[in-house]
């Protein structure tokens, strides 16, 4: 199915978020997830479906002021 | 100090940690100032390169209080969301709200700063709200739950120091038990000593110490204004007059003429 991933087009068979960021090299990472804009929590993920046109959000820690 | 919402800080010092020439000029800053607080962010990360993974341990290994911001953010959804997303990842309560409302300036949008705080807050956040220095929007934040207040000093990395000292000095006067933090404009140790001195309790700043020739250098001298400016605070400073007077006594002075 089509998704965007962190706003680029992706094509993938992942059923689930955790599914989905383990395929694309997240495994392990420290990252936070949303989906279509909304805080999907680390305990949820494995859970959470993925449906065609979701927009995925897999953000990390980076440099701030 | 007063402390934040119970953490008592070693300085006044809060150093964001954006900007820096590399990884390593970054850590020499806060080795050299002994920052307390390292402000931090949260951006897209590729599953590829994962370089959020190598940050983060950069910045565990500082061990200092971390700080997340919601930069960027012009929505309270944004803001809310984004507060979340850091929550899980630093895994701390405390963060720093901006929401932004107009790209020039990159002022606060207190209105949705306001209700973004409330919700945070019943959410169990420690909001640190990014606010300017009307007292208005201040009492609201606190009503909001809001226990520190963070007023601009000037626009975010124009580095032109305290804009409005009367607007300043009035908010530690309104607020006398309040912890308060001079956020954003600060170009140079002398306006954070200033902010010190007026009564402020720390002083958070990025570009005045990452954009320096020497940012490790600028770095300490930033702490060591800071610690300046409280020492004079508590001090307690003369108040200033219009008219001189003579420091040197007059009695005894011989006649000369």
């Amino acid at each position: 199915m089509k998704l965007q991933l962190n706003g680029a087009p992706l094509h993938s068979d992942a059923t689930t978020l955790a599914a989905l960021l383990e395929a694309e090299g997240f495994g392990g990472a420290k990252v936070a997830t949303a989906v279509n804009g909304s805080f999907v929590p680390a305990t949820l993920r494995a859970t959470h479906p993925l449906n065609s046109g979701d927009s995925i959000e897999v953000l990390a820690p980076m440099q701030g002021g | 100090m007063r402390s934040f919402y119970g953490e008592t800080l070693a300085n006044g010092l809060m150093l964001g940690t954006a900007q820096y020439p590399s990884p390593k000029v970054l850590s020499d800053a806060f080795a050299r100032s002994g920052a307390a607080v390292a402000t931090v962010s949260l951006r897209r990360e590729s599953g590829r390169d994962r370089a959020g993974q190598d940050f983060w341990e950069l910045i565990r290994a500082l061990n200092v209080h971390v700080l997340p911001n919601t930069a960027g953010c012009h929505s309270v959804k944004e803001a809310v969301t984004t507060a979340h997303m850091a929550r899980e990842v630093f895994g701390t309560r405390w963060i720093k709200l901006e929401v932004i409302g107009e790209e020039d300036t990159l002022q606060p949008d207190v209105f949705g700063l306001v209700e973004a705080a409330r919700i945070l807050t019943e959410d169990g956040f420690q909001v640190f709200p990014y606010t300017t220095e009307d007292l208005v929007v201040a009492d609201k934040l606190l009503r909001g739950g809001c226990e520190v207040l963070m007023p601009w000093g000037a626009p975010i990395g124009s580095g032109m120091g305290l804009n409005n000292v009367f607007g300043l000095r009035a908010m530690r006067a309104h607020f006398p038990d309040v912890p308060l933090v001079i956020d954003a404009g600060i170009g140079l140790p002398s306006h954070a000593a200033q902010a010190m001195e007026l009564g402020f309790d720390a002083v958070l700043l990025n570009t005045a110490v990452a954009k320096a020739g020497d940012p490790a250098a600028m770095a300490e001298a930033f702490a060591t204004a800071i610690r300046a400016g409280q020492l004079a605070a508590d001090a307690d400073p003369m108040p200033p007059r219009d008219m001189a007077a003579p420091s040197t006594p007059l009695i005894g002075k011989a006649f000369l003429e």
